[in-house]
This record gives structure tokens, C-alpha cells and sequence, in this order.
């Protein structure tokens, strides 16, 4: 692979990095603006907010700065260092998993070959980060969130990852920049003008991705362990300031860091028809493609959470045990037997 | 045996029977979540200590008095007229369906009735209050178990009816409209139409609310079959109201003791449901929001001319005797025991509000429910603290 | 007839209310984005609701008309109306009658933080001299504040609005303001 930039190695390690670290708040600054401010408040025929700044685009700033005033209060008998701890857990996992995250085919933190397993790996990190905030709280209510979110990212870890495996299995390899090598030059029936986005070939695992990826990120239907009416924000209900604006962050993170998951897996990543992979052009046309489609796929994870209500416990952790785990083991026998058939 | 191998024996047992104890109290590891006073199920400042298992509910109990405001008290320091401002505060997303038990009790101490026009005009507002009641409830519902949306368009739809009241009345929340006798002013112009189209724009609403959240096969699996009150145990707590007819129990004020207003006039029918659980509380609200809008449709039609205030002296003093009159409110039974002894002021108010005994069944119907499922059968009792604590 | 699953009827009415917002019917410009005029919810501080005109805002005091009777004062639920006032010795209407004793009236507050807005004293002013009007912008940052004195309260006057037409069938009487 070439390299775009000539520059020695800790350079641009260190450009990468500050380039992942810059991009967190920045798509979460995305996300919540598009969709949690605007498009949730036109779903409610109402305007949402439109005073600070152009179309009140400049609203999360002012928040960040109202969290970043406000006093760090720790409950009396929480547990100082883990409680402290928790949010700093949650958000590393979401900065992991930018790493690997491919814009373009220059234009990714580190190619790694286990790319897929590692995004998996580290998107479970969260799940202790989470536990440690609700075990450290010392409130009930924090506790019954801590252990619901343990339960439920554990139970969907599964479908989540063998949804992946159809994909993987496909193309032949666990490196996300394989991944959309192997779409892009993939071909449909001998039409290969835009090459094989696997939402076709994998339609079923991606419904699977999608609704196990609802749950790991713990939007409506699946946000029980955050529950706001009932266990009043679950693990992060005594979280204040800045510690509660790092949970925000990385809730909003990981949610675009798993749409850029499903879009390089399965709707083709970076590349644009009629280009050459490897073309260079892409590392400064990608980044835009990508946005473009994680912007789509987050459009329906928001959409369903601005409609739905909440299963709950037992429903979801039936639902994933019972429907989605099969399911995703059926479509990577079918996906091994069409791969060695064909 | 010795005495003293006696008495040893008899420590013996007691050491084993305190070591039982103490594995039994070991082997519960039972937890008890306040759920409130401060907590957004609560809608107010209701606290239910519930027991848990687990996520299990061993026991929960409601406890109730945190907004208690001694309206019964406060009556016995005021006129008639004055009473009834402190009685809209009592349920207060419903106001005017208040006043009217009140104002019905005092008419029938002092042996007035209100002109026709005037009960025409108080049943349709009622049932306004009821829409505007009945509606929040069918969005906040939504919001007790996770849905986001319905809620606003409640609050939007609302907003409509209220404004209706609004123009009426002049008061938003706290009509104040109901007077002994009749009523403070007659409807101005053009009200009627306004409100036939605001009755089709409340109908959308529910066509809205049954995509959004009765026909939602999640909102189904939260609510079918969860908080089951069967009819005998409804009746036994003295459940009113949807709550009641939920259960299957055909029973309401308006229609089997109506003490005047113009229900009797129009055509409409009383829902309900056989299956008593927190999906057929929700479907009989809706089910009622719908035909409220249409007896408001029926009775725009046939408003009688005439008077709106029937001969009352300025100074009002009613006449020494005891009256009760309850009506059907958006919640359940509401009725005013009066006891009068011919002042400015009655002597005594009791006020029989529906959300106090409704919420009395807490303890019932939650045992052995998980947490979720408190918050599901909470919302679906619909209380108001208002109207629990007085 | 096959049913659609509810899940999706209830993303068809989520979606619809935003299009209907982004995008409201106004002819050909239905399709430029407007949610300006497509939200139901009023922008307060830039746009400004008009309460109906029978809506219970603040009181307005007739002052020619009041007597110092004390009605309104007795009748307050919560007794926030403060009323004084002493006899003058008028000249008489006619020319050679009786000389009148009037009621002058030195001070009347009504304390909006004590108000409730039941409207009781406008009900029983016999003199029409107190009238509601819907003007609500009056909060200030003092609680003391919210005291309004006669002059003050002369002010509203200008902002009553003239009674309501009735619907058909009333036989109830329109009344005038007194301006």
C-alpha cells in the first residue's frame, strides 16, 4: 500500500492519533445536532434549539461549556478512584475503536489485519466501564443499570459478532480495508459496475448488526439499563459535569463509530463506484462517501429510537437469545455454503 | 436430666433457631428501592417503597402525603365562591370536571337547578377537561415505558383543547368557571365552530396514538397481561373510573347516576375491556378520549338558548343539610360530601378524589412484578398527586 | 386485508409528522424546508402568542369607577387586594342640590405573587371597575415588585379588550368597557 504521507513514522502516528481524538467531538457534535436536536424536535413538530449560533448548530457547544462549569460531586459513599475511573473506561473503548476505522485507502489510524476482531474486542471494553459506574455510584438505582447494561451488551455481543462473521466469512478476511477491497471489486451475477455491497449478499446480517448494535449502544427499544422514567438514567444518574458530559460523548461516539462499522462491512465503506481502490483520490474523496453513508445508517438508528418504547429486560435478552443468536448462526452456515458452492 | 442440662439444651435450641434466622435473613437478599418521592414515574412526589428480590417486587407500598395541601381544611375557612378556586387545583389537567360535583352538591342544598343552557355548556366543557386529561395521559404513557414521541404530540393536541377552554373560561388550568347556579359568562362567538374542528384535529390524535403505540407490538409486549386487576379485585379496592372498566366491570357515573348534566340527551356508549391488565387501561382511555370527542360533537348541535344563571341571591348562603354528588371524572368517581350549617362557608368537605383509591391497589397488584413493570402499571393506573394527597 | 406490522406503521407516523414540519403545505413552496412555519410551538422572546381575550392575565383598575367598597378585598380567596381609602365632601351634581360625600381612593395593590387568578373580584366589582386583560409579560426579578399599585394597575387599562359577541341562542347582555 502506498503511503500518502512521506513522513517518518512518529509524525504521522501522531498526526493520526490527534486526528482520532479530534474526531470524538466531532461527531458527536454531529450526531446530536442532526438528530437528537433537529430531527427528533421536526418528529415532534417542534423547531428544537435555534438560538445559539446558525440554526442553533452552535447549542452542544454551550452545553459542553455549561457541563465543563458545573461542580464534580462525588456521592459520599461511592467508590472515589473506580467511580472516577468510569467514564475514562467508557470513552478509551470509543477511541479504540476509531483506530481501525477506514476513511479512505491511506486514510485510517492503523491497518490492522485483525481489524473486524479488534473493533469487536474493544467495543466490549465499554461494557466494564459501565459496570464500574454503576457499582461505584453506591445508589440502587445505578446498580440495577449497571447490571442490566452488563447483561444486556454481553447478550448481544453475540449476534453482534456473528452477524459479523457472515461478512467476514464472505470476504475472506478480518481486515476492514480487505473488507472493502473485497466489496468493491466483488461482483453481482458478473455485474460489477458497483461492485458487491454485502447488504445484498448479507441483508440478514445486517438487520442483525443493526438491531444488536441498537442494543450495544443502548438506544430505545433497548435502553433499559439507562431507562430515564424508571431507573432515572441508570448508571450515569449520579454522574455530574464533565464526567456526565464524557458518558454523552461516547454514547454518541460509539453510536457513530458503529454506523462507520456497518457501513465499511456493509455498504461498501470508502470506495465510490468507478474508481480504483487503491486510487489516491479516494483518501480525500472517502472520508466524504463515509460520512455521507454513516450519516444514513445513524438516520435509522435515531429514527427508531425518537418511535419505539423500551422492551425489557427479559423480552430483550429473549429476543437475542432466542431469535437473534440462531438467526445469525443459520446465515453463517448458508454464507459457508454458498462460499463453497459458488 | 439436670436442671442445668435442661436449661443448656434449651440454649442449644436457641442458638440453633437464632443460626436459622440469621441464614434465612442471609439467603434473601432482599433490597428496598424508594421509588420517589423525587422520580420521574411518580409524576409528582409519590413515594412507593418497594421490596425486591432481584429485580423482583416483594412488596410495595404507596406512601402518600408528600403534597397534601389540606384542601378539605382550606374549604371550611371560605365562601361557596372561593371554594371552587381551591378545588380546581385538586386533579389539575382536568380543572373543570372538578368544580361541577362541588357546585352540583351546593345546588342541590339550596334547591336550585341550573338552566339548561347552563348544563349543556358544563357537560361540554367537562368533557373538554376530559379530552385534555384524558389526552396527556394517552403520550405520557408512552413515555412511562420509553417512547420519546407520543408524549409531545400529546402536549401538542392538547394544547388545542386547552385553548379551547381558554377562550371559554379564561383560564387555562383553572377554568373557575362553574358557578352555583349556572355559569360565569355564556360561550362567545364563533366557539362552536372552532371547536367541531379541534374535536376532528383530537380524533387524528388518536388514529396517531394507535399506530404509534397500541398497535406496537413492543408497547403490546410491555403492557399485555401486566398488573392484571381482575373485575371482583377491582371493585373490592374501589376502583373507578377506565381503571374499573378496564376490568370489565361495566359501571359509569355518567350514564348510571347522572345528577343533571346532559349526558342523558345524546348518544354514546361506555367502553370497556375484559382483560384488566395495563394495555386494556390504555386501550379504554383511548377508547373514551374518542367518544368524549364525539359527545362534544353532539352536544355543539343541540345547545338550548336561554339563560345561563339561574336566580341565585348575590350573597350565596346555603341552606343547613348534608349532600354528596359524585361525577364520572377523567380519573374515576369524584365526589364532594357536603355539610353544611347555613353559613357563607360549608362546615365540612369531604372529598372523595378517584386517584386515592386507585392507587390503593398498588400493593395488590405489584407484587412479584419486576421494576419495569412498576413503572408500565403506575402509568397505566394514571394517578394524579393532586388528586391523591389534596 | 394483510396488516402492516405496527413497528413500522409507527416509523410512518413518526416520519410523517417531520416531513409535515420540514416541509408544510404552502403551495408551490411546499418543498423549500420551512420548519419555521411548520412547528406548532411558538419561538417566545422573537414571536409572541395572543392569549384569547377572555384569558385571565392581569388586572386592569378603572379608577373612576371604584368606590373603595371593599368587596373585591373581602371576596379574595387568598387576600392579596390591599384597599384604602377616606370620604370627601363632592360638589353636588346639580346646581343647588345636596352636597355627596365620595369615596376617594388612596391605595389599591394587588399582589400578584398572592394571586391566584380566580377572578373572583372582578366578578363581584358592582361598579365595573376592575376588568381582566390578557397581557402576561409583567414578571420581575423581585418578588416585591410584583405589587401593583393603583397607577399601575390604571395602566392595563389601555390593553382590555372589548367584550366578546355571544354565541347564538345567549340572552345574555354584551358589556362595555368604560374607557
Amino acid at each position: 500500500m502506498t503511503s500518502l504521507l512521506a513522513l517518518p513514522y512518529w509524525q504521522e502516528t501522531a498526526i493520526k492519533l490527534g486526528l482520532a481524538l479530534a474526531v470524538i467531538p466531532a461527531t458527536s457534535l454531529i450526531l446530536v445536532y442532526l438528530f437528537l436536536f433537529k430531527m427528533m424536535a421536526f418528529m415532534q413538530s417542534r423547531l428544537g434549539p435555534n438560538d445559539t449560533g446558525p440554526y442553533g448548530s452552535l447549542q452542544l457547544i454551550a452545553e459542553a461549556i455549561k457541563f465543563l462549569q458545573k461542580e464534580d460531586i462525588h456521592p459520599a459513599q461511592a467508590d472515589r478512584r473506580v467511580f472516577r475511573m468510569a467514564p475514562v473506561v467508557v470513552l478509551a473503548s470509543t477511541f479504540l475503536l476509531y483506530v481501525v476505522l477506514p476513511a479512505g485507502p491511506d486514510a485510517v489510524v492503523q491497518n490492522l489485519d485483525t481489524g473486524v476482531f479488534y473493533a469487536m474486542a474493544v467495543s466490549s471494553l465499554s461494557v466494564l466501564g459501565i459496570l464500574m459506574a454503576g457499582w461505584a455510584s453506591a445508589n440502587k438505582y445505578a446498580l440495577l443499570g449497571g447490571l442490566r447494561a452488563a447483561g444486556q451488551l454481553i447478550a448481544y455481543e453475540l449476534p453482534l459478532i456473528l452477524a459479523v462473521m457472515g461478512v467476514v466469512v464472505q470476504a475472506e478476511t478480518l481486515n476492514l480495508q480487505g473488507i472493502v477491497e473485497a466489496q468493491a471489486t466483488g461482483e453481482i451475477f458478473g455485474f460489477g459496475a458497483i461492485g458487491n455491497p454485502f447488504i445484498l449478499t448479507q441483508f440478514l446480517a445486517f438487520l442483525i448488526f443493526m438491531i444488536a448494535a441498537q442494543a450495544e449502544l443502548t438506544q430505545t427499544p433497548f435502553d433499559m439499563p439507562v431507562a430515564e422514567t424508571e431507573l432515572v438514567g441508570g448508571f450515569h444518574v449520579e454522574y455530574t459535569g464533565f464526567r456526565f458530559l464524557l458518558f454523552f460523548m461516547a454514547e454518541f461516539g460509539t453510536a457513530f463509530a458503529f454506523s462507520a462499522l456497518a457501513a465499511v462491512m456493509f455498504l461498501g465503506g470508502w470506495w465510490i463506484p468507478g474508481f480504483d481502490v487503491h486510487d489516491n483520490v479516494l483518501n480525500i474523496l472517502g472520508p466524504g462517501v463515509m460520512l455521507a453513508k454513516i450519516l444514513l445508517i445513524a438516520f435509522f438508528i435515531f429514527w427508531i429510537r425518537f418511535t419505539y418504547p423500551r422492551l425489557r429486560e427479559d423480552q430483550l435478552q429473549k429476543f437475542a437469545w432466542k431469535v437473534l443468536i440462531p438467526l445469525a448462526l443459520a446465515n453463517i452456515v448458508l454464507t459457508g455454503i454458498f462460499k463453497v458452492v459458488f | 436430666m439436670t436442671a442445668t442440662s435442661d436449661r443448656e439444651q434449651m440454649a442449644y435450641v436457641a442458638a440453633q433457631a437464632a443460626d436459622a434466622r440469621i441464614n434465612v435473613e442471609l439467603d434473601t437478599g432482599d433490597m428496598t428501592l424508594n421509588i420517589g418521592p423525587q422520580h420521574p414515574a411518580t409524576h409528582g412526589t409519590l413515594r412507593i417503597a418497594c421490596r425486591l428480590d432481584g429485580e423482583q417486587v416483594v412488596v410495595a407500598e404507596p406512601i402518600m402525603g408528600y403534597m397534601h395541601r389540606g384542601y378539605e381544611k382550606l374549604c371550611e375557612v371560605r365562601t361557596y365562591p372561593q371554594c371552587t378556586t381551591l378545588i380546581n387545583r385538586i386533579d389539575w389537567l382536568g380543572s373543570f370536571a372538578n368544580e361541577v360535583p362541588f357546585i352540583l352538591a351546593a345546588e342541590r342544598l339550596m334547591e336550585v337547578e341550573a338552566p339548561p343552557r347552563a348544563q349543556w355548556i358544563r357537560t361540554i366543557l367537562f368533557e373538554l377537561s376530559r379530552i385534555a386529561n384524558l389526552a396527556l395521559f394517552l403520550g405520557d404513557m408512552g413515555v412511562q415505558i420509553g417512547a420519546l414521541t407520543p408524549v409531545f404530540f400529546a402536549f401538542r393536541d392538547r394544547e388545542r383543547v386547552l385553548n379551547q377552554i381558554e377562550e371559554v373560561t379564561g383560564g387555562r388550568f383553572h377554568p373557575n368557571f362553574d358557578r352555583i347556579g349556572g355559569l360565569k359568562d355564556d360561550i362567545p362567538k364563533g366557539w362552536i365552530d372552532e371547536t367541531r374542528s379541534v374535536m376532528t384535529k383530537m380524533r387524528t390524535f388518536c388514529d396517531e396514538m394507535e399506530d404509534l403505540l397500541v398497535g406496537n407490538e413492543i408497547f403490546q409486549a410491555r403492557c399485555r397481561g401486566v398488573g392484571v386487576i381482575p373485575g371482583d379485585v377491582a371493585v373490592g379496592y374501589g376502583l373507578s373510573g377506565a381503571n374499573l372498566r378496564a376490568s370489565g366491570i361495566d359501571w359509569d357515573l355518567r350514564r348510571d347516576a347522572n345528577p343533571g348534566l346532559a349526558w342523558d340527551q345524546i348518544d354514546w356508549r361506555v367502553w370497556t375491556h375484559p382483560d384488566g391488565d395495563s394495555f386494556a387501561r390504555y386501550w379504554v382511555r383511548l377508547q373514551e378520549t374518542r367518544e368524549a370527542t364525539r359527545i362534544v360533537d353532539q352536544l355543539l348541535d343541540g345547545i338550548p338558548s336561554g339563560p345561563i344563571m339561574a336566580k341565585v341571591p348575590r350573597i350565596i348562603k346555603v341552606p343547613a343539610g348534608e349532600a354528596y354528588v359524585s361525577t364520572e371524572n377523567p380519573l374515576g368517581e369524584m365526589g364532594y360530601y357536603i355539610v353544611s350549617k347555613g353559613d357563607l362557608g360549608p362546615f365540612r368537605v369531604k372529598i372523595r378524589t378517584p386517584s386515592f383509591n386507585n392507587i390503593s391497589v398498588v400493593p395488590w397488584v405489584m407484587k412479584g412484578v419486576y421494576v419495569p413493570d412498576v413503572i408500565t402499571i403506575l402509568g397505566s393506573l394514571y394517578f394524579i398527586l393532586g388528586d391523591i394527597d389534596r | 386485508m394483510p396488516q402492516l406490522p405496527g413497528l413500522i406503521k409507527g416509523l410512518g407516523v413518526t416520519a410523517r409528522t417531520a416531513g409535515r414540519t420540514l416541509f408544510p403545505k404552502r403551495g408551490w413552496k411546499t418543498f423549500i424546508p420551512a420548519p419555521q412555519k411548520g412547528a406548532v410551538t411558538v419561538q417566545y422572546p422573537h414571536e409572541k402568542e395572543a392569549p384569547p381575550d377572555r384569558a385571565r392575565g392581569v388586572i386592569a383598575l378603572h379608577e373612576e369607577n371604584c368606590t373603595a367598597c371593599m368587596l373585591c378585598s373581602r371576596q379574595c380567596p387568598d387576600w392579596c387586594i390591599y384597599i384604602e381609602g377616606h370620604k370627601v365632601k363632592a360638589p353636588p351634581r346639580r346646581a343647588g342640590g345636596k352636597p355627596r360625600t365620595v369615596n376617594m381612593l388612596d391605595r389599591f395593590d394587588i399582589d400578584y405573587a398572592l394571586c391566584m387568578y380566580c377572578g373572583i373580584c372582578v366578578e363581584v366589582c358592582p361598579f365595573d371597575a376592575l376588568f381582566w386583560t390578557p397581557e402576561y409579560e409583567y414578571s420581575e426579578p423581585r418578588i416585591a415588585d410584583l405589587l401593583h399599585d393603583k397607577d399601575r394597575l390604571g395602566e392595563w387599562m389601555e390593553t382590555v379588550p372589548d367584550f366578546l359577541d355571544y354565541e347564538a341562542g345567549s340572552e345574555e347582555k354584551v358589556r362595555k368597557v368604560p374607557r
